[in-house]
């Protein structure tokens, strides 16, 4: 028995501690959703009751749906192409020699140095302009976010991508040349299937972040129609609030992370088997 | 033009003395996949070319038509495979990041911001409808407050009638302009025009700020409104004079010079008129932050805090992530699945609700943490609680990634090294300190570096939870909390007046910082990575 606590019961003593750790909020947010006051002041660790209360007026007195809507396509499409995106670039560096890679590489890192958002002055200087000219990708709309999330495709996604395709041996693509196979087919039959798992980590890196932007989505997303989840969360407990709609923001939280544990739950056999691969090259 | 618009990537070359090997002929489906795409370019291109034509902007559209050519050109011939790939990218990349961060890091070297945005031009005629007061025999009109946006926020703008010709004018801060469709009452009064809405009472009422600060300059002076539904044509106090280059206040006789170098109208006692323009300064807005005493003490305070909270971040959250990773990896353990499950769910919950939650968890009066421990500390009234509070936020919200990470890294170890040492007589800590964490170092040093440069300017986590607070009494723009990042939004967006150059100064500042320290630990792991190798 004390073998047995000093090799393996230490080790579910710190995996127990750990899991208290990791659920106690979400238990609290689980709580406050189903909490029938639905108030900060009344809410508990454990539930103290269960009513879909919260989550009736969220649906019904707030534009919630409309928002989940526009969170899931923007963060989904702004992913995907941002993950092709990469992946088109990581091929170039990986497997071509040019003037300028080096530089091209290390210029990408440098720029994610820079904090994009306080670049936010310039963009709403350029979106206005936008938005006079071409109102389908302006203020307010899918696209024009989903255009300015995806200047952000190239950069530390491409290193890691990089790296992923510095594994796969050259010799696949020589042979294939000499079977008669054009860079084109190497890249799309090749060696996308072989850098699946790196694929889908950058694709769920992006898909996490792109639904947790705040900042840029706030100036860019006024209409209440076009908010996204984060800003319009963050609307419901602002400033008097907050005391008062507790129980629907968790309700939302709760609905929000559905889709980010789906896509998890979707791409789970890659998943760490992309982020150590890809982080050992760098 | 090539190089302009494709950066290094479209001057991409072939290396020389290596030749690259000719594009074969694809397949079918490819080749219309190839033209179908190309053709989308070319329908979007004209379809943006079009509003671009209608408002005369040449520039763009010669660069929309190069930007084109130069695409066509590339996917049309066989040479520049390299640049075929990486070109999506990047022509985004340009338009939207490079561009932006170059426009902010030029506004580094002005004092654009808060009373210096326009030219001087548009400095002296804000200045001069200011001062406009009524006068004796002043014209009156009847006024409609209405906007071309939503009630609530659009732009304001004044309808009135002439009351001599009874021309329908609207009038905003760039002048008056004469509108045809309106329906007018016998006083004068606009009760409908094409194009506006007319506020009512009770939405005028909750703007008043707005309608009393709005001036439409005409010559000579400007129309303001006095209370929401009279206005008037009053006589400009203050007026400019070409001849001595400064602003002169007709009843005071008083003047204020305007000094080119500081983009101000300044008065012999040296006090300034509110309303400047726009200079550039050259590299004051950088020297401020060390000379200025008032603003170099708290700046240098929120910089090692920002080093802090970016390697207690980093740290914390790995050396968890570690324990409990390192805890788990034994197949003796049972159920590790159901433990990995739970103790990545923070990870997938949307991270900023969890800060929100979490800042509210920390609430003095009925938050979580002081209902489960009994306790009654104002948590973020204090600096050093405050502090810990968003260290402890950040170790919830980051170490199931480091606890992903590192078992992905240490599964990736053969069991037999640290067998290997057990037979050499090492102990469980020397094995795991000789051998395991070296190779888990080497494998995970990269992603430790992003970490870093992510939490050194992780906004919110800041922003969410303690906003930067708490303030000391002296200072509000520098919290206990405040990193460099909050810290110049504040400055940039902040209530109290928007200094846009400065805070591109201190972003440059920071650029520096991160890519500094990321640059020497990126140097050091490759040295890592030859001894281990």
């Amino acid at each position: 028995m004390k073998r047995w606590m000093k090799q393996v019961g230490w080790r579910h003593a710190v995996g127990l501690l750990a899991v208290a750790f990791s659920l106690g909020p979400i238990l609290f947010v689980l709580s406050a959703a189903f909490n029938p006051l639905g108030t900060l002041s009344s809410s508990q660790l454990m539930p103290t009751g269960l009513s879909f209360g919260n989550f009736q007026k969220l649906l019904t007195d707030t534009d919630f749906p409309r928002w989940f809507l526009n969170s899931v396509i923007i963060a989904g499409v702004a992913s995907v192409v941002s993950v092709f995106l990469s992946a088109l670039a990581a091929y170039a560096f990986s497997r071509r020699r040019f003037r300028g890679r080096r530089v091209g590489l290390l210029s990408l890192l440098l720029i994610q140095m820079f904090p994009q958002f306080l670049a936010v002055v310039a963009i709403f200087l350029i979106f206005g302009t936008i938005t006079d000219y071409w109102p389908a990708i302006g203020f307010n709309t899918w696209w024009g976010i989903i255009l300015l999330y995806l200047g952000g495709a190239l950069g530390v996604s491409t290193w890691l991508m990089k790296g992923f395709f510095d594994t796969v041996p050259r010799e696949l693509d020589e042979s294939a040349t000499v079977d008669g196979a054009s860079h084109v087919e190497i890249f799309f039959r090749i060696l996308l299937p072989l850098v699946a798992p790196v694929l889908a980590v950058t694709g769920l890196l992006a898909f996490i972040s792109t639904i947790n932007e705040f900042v840029l989505a706030n100036i860019f997303l006024t209409d209440s129609g076009s908010k996204t989840l984060s800003v319009g969360l963050w609307g419901l407990v602002a400033a008097e609030q907050r005391n008062t709609n507790f129980g629907i923001f968790c309700a939302g939280t709760l609905l929000t992370a559905i889709p980010t544990v789906l896509v998890f739950q979707l791409l789970q056999r890659y998943i760490v088997e992309g982020l150590t691969a890809g982080a050992v090259k760098g | 033009m090539v190089t302009q618009l494709g950066g290094p990537a479209t001057r991409a070359l072939p290396a020389p003395g290596k030749s690259e090997p000719p594009e074969r002929g694809t397949s079918l489906t490819g080749r219309i996949v190839k033209i179908v795409l190309l053709g989308l370019v070319v329908a979007i291109a004209i379809w943006a070319a079009f509003p671009l034509v209608a408002n005369e902007a040449w520039i763009g559209l010669g660069l929309l038509v190069a930007t084109t050519a130069v695409l066509l050109r590339l996917y049309l011939t066989p040479r520049h495979i390299p640049a075929k790939y990486l070109a999506p990218g990047t022509v985004l990349l340009i338009a939207f990041q490079i561009f932006p961060v170059l426009y902010t890091a030029s506004t580094a070297f002005t004092n654009y911001g808060d009373g210096h945005r326009g030219n001087k031009d548009e400095a002296v005629v804000a200045i001069e409808s200011a001062s406009v007061t009524q006068v004796p025999g002043s014209l009156q009109y009847a006024l409609s407050v209405a906007t071309t946006g939503d009630p609530a926020t659009g732009p304001l703008v004044f309808l009135i009638t002439d009351p001599v010709t009874k021309q329908v004018s609207a009038g905003d801060a760039d002048g008056l302009k004469k509108i045809d469709d309106a329906t007018v009452t016998g006083s004068g009064k606009v009760t409908a025009a094409d194009g506006y809405t007319i506020l009512n009472a009770g939405q005028a009422s909750l703007r008043s700020g707005e309608i009393t600060a709005l001036a439409v300059p005409v010559d000579g002076g400007a129309i303001r409104s006095s209370g929401l539904s009279r206005a008037y044509e009053g006589k400009a106090g203050r007026a400019y004079d070409e001849s001595c280059d400064c602003i002169r206040d007709t009843a005071t006789g008083n003047t204020w010079t305007a000094d080119e170098t500081v983009g101000a109208f300044v008065a012999a006692d040296g006090e300034r008129l509110a309303q400047g323009w726009k200079v550039g300064v050259g590299f004051s807005n950088f020297t401020r932050v060390i000379t200025d005493r008032s603003i170099s003490g708290p700046f240098l305070a929120t910089l090692v805090w920002n080093f802090a909270f970016a390697l207690g971040s980093t740290g914390g959250t790995f050396v968890l992530g570690m324990l409990v990773a390192l805890a788990l990896h034994s197949k003796r353990v049972r159920g590790r699945n159901v433990y990995r499950l739970l103790l990545v769910l923070p990870y997938a919950m949307p991270a900023f609700a969890m800060l929100l939650v979490w800042r509210d968890m920390f609430n003095t009066d009925f938050g979580l943490i002081n209902n489960l421990f009994g306790l009654h500390v104002n948590w973020m009234g204090e600096a050093g609680t405050a502090r810990l509070a968003v260290l402890l936020v950040q170790l919830w919200l980051g170490y199931p990634y480091m606890f992903l990470v590192t078992t992905g890294a240490l599964q990736a170890i053969p069991a037999e090294l640290s067998e290997a040492s057990r037979i050499d007589g090492a102990g469980a800590w020397q094995s795991f300190r000789r051998i395991v964490l070296p190779l888990l170092m080497v494998a995970l040093t990269p992603l430790l570096i992003s970490s870093f440069a992510f939490n050194f300017n992780n906004f919110n986590a800041i922003y969410l939870t303690s906003e930067g607070g708490p303030f000391p009494a002296d200072n509000p723009m520098n919290g206990a909390t405040d990193l460099l990042i909050t810290y110049t939004y504040r400055l940039a967006f902040g209530g109290s007046g928007a200094q846009y150059g400065y805070a591109a100064a201190i972003s440059i500042f920071i650029f520096l910082i991160v890519g500094l320290v990321s640059a020497i630990a990126f140097k050091r792991t490759r040295a890592q990575e030859e001894v281990y190798a």
